[in-house]
């Protein structure tokens, strides 16, 4: 596990270098978008426990509807929980000023999170968050030190402390800096064990995932299909120029 | 019927002339190998630009408020937009990719010899003219790392001595890069660049095949001409290398599908995590670079830490930067060879070459990461190897043992 973790990691590390902030991203996300039942349980923990904060202002309810086989009416009536309109943007329900007033900086859009950070990084600080009394939120997160957003998935999570990182377990693979997995200890459990928790914030991840760019969903099919053209159209010109090759010496 | 047709046309448009002096009858060297496929290809990729461009513009919106929204309405609502938006910039980069092999094609065989000096200065200028363009251009989506590429870029500038403070500001058209400026790139890159653009690749086009086309022995077809007036070692363009290109035309395609489908971004080198977010002045990026096509320039820029002759070091970068790409439009009298290929080229061509191109690649990847005194110092030694490949050239092409050139192209 801790081998498979550092190679993924060191396979990530030309985009780490590249990616925004410097922080520690220590738990690996397999995004799985072809896994609609996930995608569908992301957005609905989407709807239930981010969107009252986070908007996502260029995706409408609509789309999520399509892509995700959703019926509008289902969508409508449980997953639409502003006055938005099914053919809206995803707008969240608290006005930047004010939620800049309450938290000290406004909630981020979501929309494209997933294409400037990654997918590790929404799912290891959907994971990250621990029990820090000097936070006026009094949690902390392992991702974003001191991030201005408060537990909001607690009750599903529980609460858990950080534990001192235990230094020579990473050492030996040449990660001085102590980047291996943090060591976190439940104290208040939620209402999900730690394992559907996982399962929970995956969901989450791949439904942020596909909301940065819905038209994955069939961009690798139509690309497979348009390779498989464009090779024996290919082959067909490199016939074409054998044959009108033939005469020359 | 048809031949009437024509004869009617060709009375009023030179339309036969123009397709036999250009196309059916232009006689091209019949060995050219597989670095001959460059120039087709980079015509390929402009039209790519070209269309998929004017179908960008039809939706996005060039201010500060609105870009980077109507970017995303692009690829979210925009039918098939996501595929538009990713042929062009999947083609920016695929763009210098096919020029930058285009143009070391032209290293290789001494293409820029004596007679196509013209030829070889008016694909310096599509260079340069491509570069503002794709400068332009990524500066449009409005992310973050476009506005502070951009605040980087234009604040080069400002290293000029007298002028240059007003001069960046004329430039941005504010005191910093906002609404103007985007503005201002926009018409720039989509009317006023590509008009330039088009119009040198048609001067370099009409040069070419004023000249004739050079090939991988580097000697003129021209000069052993057969009974009929054509060269011996000639064929003509169509249908020999229409069909060849077409084949050329479709592995390319194939690869560049490849990247568009399955990975636009490629791996943050064509698009890159911080330009998804939207362009914010009271937030920098890490680590600002530019795209990958720019970073060998960027990293000699970054190289200059020291002053000399009295010049500061951010001036004296500059000059280099710039200088690094000047220095391509007096190759031609640089080079004094006997020889214009490398097939009969000696020893030391072939080194300074290996050389060139080694220290190109390795300043293109210190160009991408932050900087570092090591880093520093090895981008120090591949700009000068850079600038001694181009500089030593009347030296070392005069000293170096040439091989005797063959009368005819050997395949």
């Amino acid at each position: 596990m801790m081998r498979q973790l550092f190679i993924a990691l060191f396979l990530m590390m030309p985009l780490a270098a590249m990616a925004a902030g410097g922080e520690s991203v220590p738990f690996h996300h397999e995004t799985n978008l072809g896994n609609q039942a996930s995608l569908q349980r992301g957005a609905k923990m989407f709807m239930n426990y981010c969107s009252g904060c986070h908007s996502l202002q260029y995706m409408r309810y609509q789309r999520i509807s399509e892509d995700l086989e959703i019926p509008e009416e289902v969508m409508e009536n449980n997953l639409i929980l502003t006055r938005g309109k099914i053919h809206d943007t995803i707008q969240g329900t608290m006005s930047k000023e004010k939620a800049a007033e309450w938290f000290g900086k406004a909630p981020p859009d979501l929309t494209l999170t997933a294409r400037e950070r990654g997918a590790d990084w929404i799912y290891s600080f959907l994971l990250g968050f621990y029990l820090d009394d000097s936070r006026p939120s009094g949690v902390n997160n392992v991702v974003m030190s001191n991030t201005a957003m408060p537990a909001v998935l607690a009750p599903l999570q529980g609460f858990q402390v950080l534990k001192h990182e235990e230094e020579g377990e990473s050492e030996g693979d040449g990660h001085g800096g102590g980047h291996g997995e943090p060591q976190f200890e439940l104290v208040q459990e939620g209402q999900l064990n730690p394992a559907e928790y996982r399962a929970a914030a995956a969901d989450l991840t791949n439904f942020l995932v596909y909301v940065g760019e819905p038209v994955k969903l069939v961009r690798y099919s139509l690309g497979f299909k348009v390779i498989v053209f464009l090779l024996l159209f290919t082959a067909l010109a490199y016939m074409l120029k054998k044959e009108f090759w033939r005469d020359v010496h | 019927m048809a031949s009437r047709f024509m004869n009617w046309v060709d009375a009023r448009f030179p339309a036969t002339q123009l397709w036999n002096e250009h196309i059916g009858e232009y006689y091209a060297p019949k060995n050219f190998n597989v670095w001959y496929y460059f120039g087709s290809l980079a015509m390929l990729v402009l039209a790519n630009q070209l269309l998929t461009g004017i179908w960008l513009a039809m939706f996005y919106k060039p201010s500060a408020a609105a870009a980077f929204g109507s970017v995303a309405y692009i690829m979210r609502d925009v039918e098939w937009g996501w595929l538009i938006r990713y042929m062009h910039s999947t083609g920016a980069s695929f763009f210098f990719i096919v020029v930058y092999l285009h143009m070391f094609r032209a290293l290789l065989y001494g293409s820029y010899r004596k007679p196509r000096e013209l030829l070889w200065i008016f694909g310096c200028l599509i260079f340069l003219a491509l570069m503002a363009e794709a400068f332009m251009g990524y500066v449009l989506p409005w992310g973050n790392m476009s506005y502070w590429g951009a605040q980087v870029i234009i604040s080069l500038f400002s290293a000029i001595p007298v002028v240059g403070e007003q001069l960046t500001t004329w430039i941005r058209g504010d005191f910093v890069i906002g609404d103007a400026t985007l503005n201002r790139f926009f018409a720039l890159h989509v009317v006023a660049l590509p008009f330039v653009l088009v119009g040198l690749v048609i001067a370099h086009i009409m040069a070419l095949h004023h000249v004739g086309s050079n090939n991988p022995d580097g000697i003129e077809i021209k000069a052993n001409k057969g009974s009929d007036g054509h060269p011996v070692d000639g064929i003509p363009f169509h249908p020999y290398y229409t069909v060849k290109d077409l084949f050329g035309v479709g592995v390319f395609l194939t690869l560049f599908a490849a990247v568009i489908f399955f990975a636009p971004e490629f791996g943050g080198f064509f698009l890159e995590p911080p330009n998804f977010t939207e362009a914010n002045p009271s937030v920098t990026p890490e680590h600002i670079a530019p795209v990958w096509y720019f970073t060998p320039f960027y990293a000699m820029l970054r190289a200059i830490n020291f002053q000399l002759f009295g010049i500061d070091a951010k001036l004296l970068g500059v000059i280099t930067m710039f200088g690094a790409v000047l220095i391509l439009f007096v190759l031609p009298w640089l080079d004094r060879s006997k020889v214009k290929s490398i097939r009969y080229k000696g020893i030391i061509f072939k080194v300074m070459l290996a050389a060139l191109v080694v220290s190109f690649l390795i300043l293109g990847y210190i160009g991408t990461q932050a900087p570092s005194p090591l880093l520093t110092t090895i981008a120090q030694i591949c700009t000068a190897i850079y600038f001694a490949f181009f500089l030593l050239m009347p030296f070392y092409s005069v000293l170096d043992r040439t091989k005797p050139v063959p009368e005819r192209v050997t395949g």
